[in-house]
């Protein structure tokens, strides 16, 4: 007979006080995926929902997703922009299912309620009653209004021609939100010059939605991984690299300067990505021309938590929409953008250069695959953590791409809201 | 202009779709290249990109110098999780003849088979293809991989 106590499985924990360390259970545990999505992706956080050039004429709408909420974003009749909750009031229904496409209204096929481009209640087949011998019978109650039985209406903010929104309608300002810092950086992209659509890519990636946005905030894996990055010099140990934070820490931008020639041996020394007799058979592939908007960084990658990744990477420019499916998978959607006023070069220079990104990128296909390892890993054994001393223990902002600064900061504010 | 199509160059057509699949699905990549002109076009596509004319491929190669480089990549640089793909290429609809240009296309379907995994439905769609003779062989001047599924298992890594 062992007398050793019977110990139940603890609650999820963390582990210490610090942020040094991640347990893998965040990127597992079924209830804290849900809690995730009521405090960070239906509460409190602005949510990418895509680009004013996708609807430019009134009545012109395009699905989109808050978190795993299906939504609507749609061009009003005066020049507005609305999101809708894809519900209808009703039973229910996803009702709209065209990806994109232009409506005066929308309708739901189960009993054909009709709802404005506002997302207001027009019209309910029978609502007074249906008229046999002479009688009306049926149909809704006398009293019933159809004033506030709508759709779901998100709060919205647009800027540069970006669309965000949210069901919670207490929340700050978008401009707020992002903190002066990552708002100049988002200014530098969409300072007001409109946007052309290049088009799109899906994957779906079998891991947690963190490790995406957790990937674009760590500068320490572009020189190891991605070859095309350390040999060319678009991002590796020598590259002047800056680390930026909201005052919350849940946004960031790391801001790199191409570095230009052969690296110091320190700089690759035992890195086996590096191939030093690398070249393009066809370099019009990186046929890089630096733009005057571009104010020095030749790239800036921004992280806004929860949903969105910015690219700017020499003259590819990609927005990459993070839509969580479980605690285990996430659907990753590039939006490829270009400027209306863009010659015809750059934009093939642009569209040469999206071979680097994507599900089947030079320097991107490589990031979902190790996502997906690190998923394995963690499912194996919830309690194990990961280590993430690069650059210390605290947060603060740096200058060297040895470091993880930028992940604790955000695990320093998911605590916060998640309360662990 | 449409021309006839000699039976004999339909049967020669057939054998470079047989050849291109093999090649691919034998992970023979240096083969790859060589069923294109120097100055061919390779696209793979999602197909709603392509109904609505947006230019952005998830690959995009402008010659056959490009092809190489990705076969560069796929040996040295692209660190990937290692899979068979297999092919099911229907027989090429002959869209167009014109002065030695063959217009072509043909429904693709391609398995995902992983190590210690099932065998998956990794991409489906359709090839649109420009072919030409080149020194008396003929070569793809363009091929369009534009495919109908909606999402890509996290990534692709080898040619389709």
């Amino acid at each position: 007979m062992n007398d050793a106590p019977i110990t139940l499985p603890s609650s999820p924990g963390w582990p210490g006080d610090g942020v040094h360390r991640v347990p893998y259970w965040v990127y597992t545990d079924p209830d804290t995926y849900r809690r995730e999505l009521e405090r960070f992706y239906y509460a409190g956080h602005w949510c990418y929902i895509g680009l004013e050039a996708e609807i430019p004429h009134p009545g012109d709408f395009r699905r989109s997703v808050v978190g795993e909420r299906s939504v609507i974003m749609v061009r009003t009749q005066d020049g507005g922009v609305r999101v809708l909750e894809n519900v209808c009031a009703h039973r229910g229904a996803q009702f709209c299912r065209e990806r994109q496409g232009n409506r005066k209204e929308f309708v739901c096929p189960y009993h054909q309620w009709a709802y404005d481009l506002e997302g207001k209640l027009r019209g309910i087949p029978y609502r007074r009653g249906i008229r046999q011998d002479g009688q009306l019978n049926g149909g809704m109650p006398a009293d019933f209004q159809m004033e506030g039985r709508g759709l779901t209406s998100l709060k919205v903010a647009v800027r540069g021609g970006v669309v965000f929104a949210s069901f919670d309608h207490s929340l700050e300002s978008f401009e707020d939100y992002l903190g002066p810092t990552i708002l100049s950086y988002f200014d530098r992209v969409f300072d007001g010059r409109k946007l052309k659509i290049l088009g799109y890519n899906r994957q779906r990636i079998p891991g947690n939605w963190k490790l995406m946005q957790e990937n674009i905030k760590d500068p320490y894996h572009p020189g190891l991984l991605h070859s095309w990055f350390v040999t060319f010099g678009l991002w590796r140990a020598d590259s002047k690299t800056s680390l930026k934070m909201d005052p919350h820490k849940r946004h960031a931008a790391m801001i790199g300067v191409r570095s230009v020639g052969k690296p110091a041996g320190d700089v690759v020394s035992g890195v086996t990505s590096y191939k030093a007799d690398m070249s393009l058979r066809d370099p019009r592939q990186l046929d890089i021309v630096p733009e005057e908007w571009w104010k020095g960084p030749t790239a800036v990658m921004l992280t806004l938590f929860p949903s969105l990744i910015i690219q700017q990477q020499v003259n590819s420019l990609s927005m990459r929409h993070i839509q969580p499916r479980g605690p285990g998978v996430f659907d990753f959607v590039w939006t490829h953008f270009a400027f209306e006023d863009d010659s015809d070069e750059m934009i093939q220079r642009r569209l040469l250069q999206a071979n680097l990104f994507g599900p089947s990128g030079y320097v991107s296909a490589d990031d979902g695959e190790v996502i997906e390892f690190s998923q394995m890993g963690f499912q194996e054994k919830p309690d194990q953590q990961c280590l993430l001393e690069m650059g210390g223990h605290d947060s603060e902002e740096a200058t060297n791409i040895a470091s993880e600064t930028l992940i604790r900061g955000m695990y320093q504010y998911w605590r916060r809201v998640m309360g662990v | 202009m449409n021309q006839a199509l000699e039976p004999l160059v339909y049967t020669e057509l057939l054998q470079l779709y047989a050849e291109y699949t093999a090649a691919v699905d034998a992970g023979n990549w240096d083969r790859w290249p060589e069923f294109f002109t120097e100055h061919c076009v390779y696209k793979l596509q999602p197909r709603e990109n392509h109904e609505r004319e947006l230019p952005l491929a998830t690959l995009h190669f402008h010659s056959k110098g490009m092809l190489q480089d990705r076969v560069y990549g796929i040996r040295e640089t692209l660190f990937h999780d290692p899979y068979y793909q297999r092919h099911v290429v229907s027989l090429p609809r002959v869209l167009a003849v014109d002065r030695g240009r063959w217009f072509l296309e043909a429904n693709y379907a391609v398995f995902r088979t992983k190590l210690g995994e099932i065998s998956t439905v990794f991409n489906v769609g359709r090839y649109l293809d420009e072919v030409v003779r080149v020194d008396g062989a003929l070569k793809f001047a363009s091929r369009f991989c534009i495919y109908d599924s909606e999402m890509i298992p996290n990534a692709i890594i080898y040619p389709i």
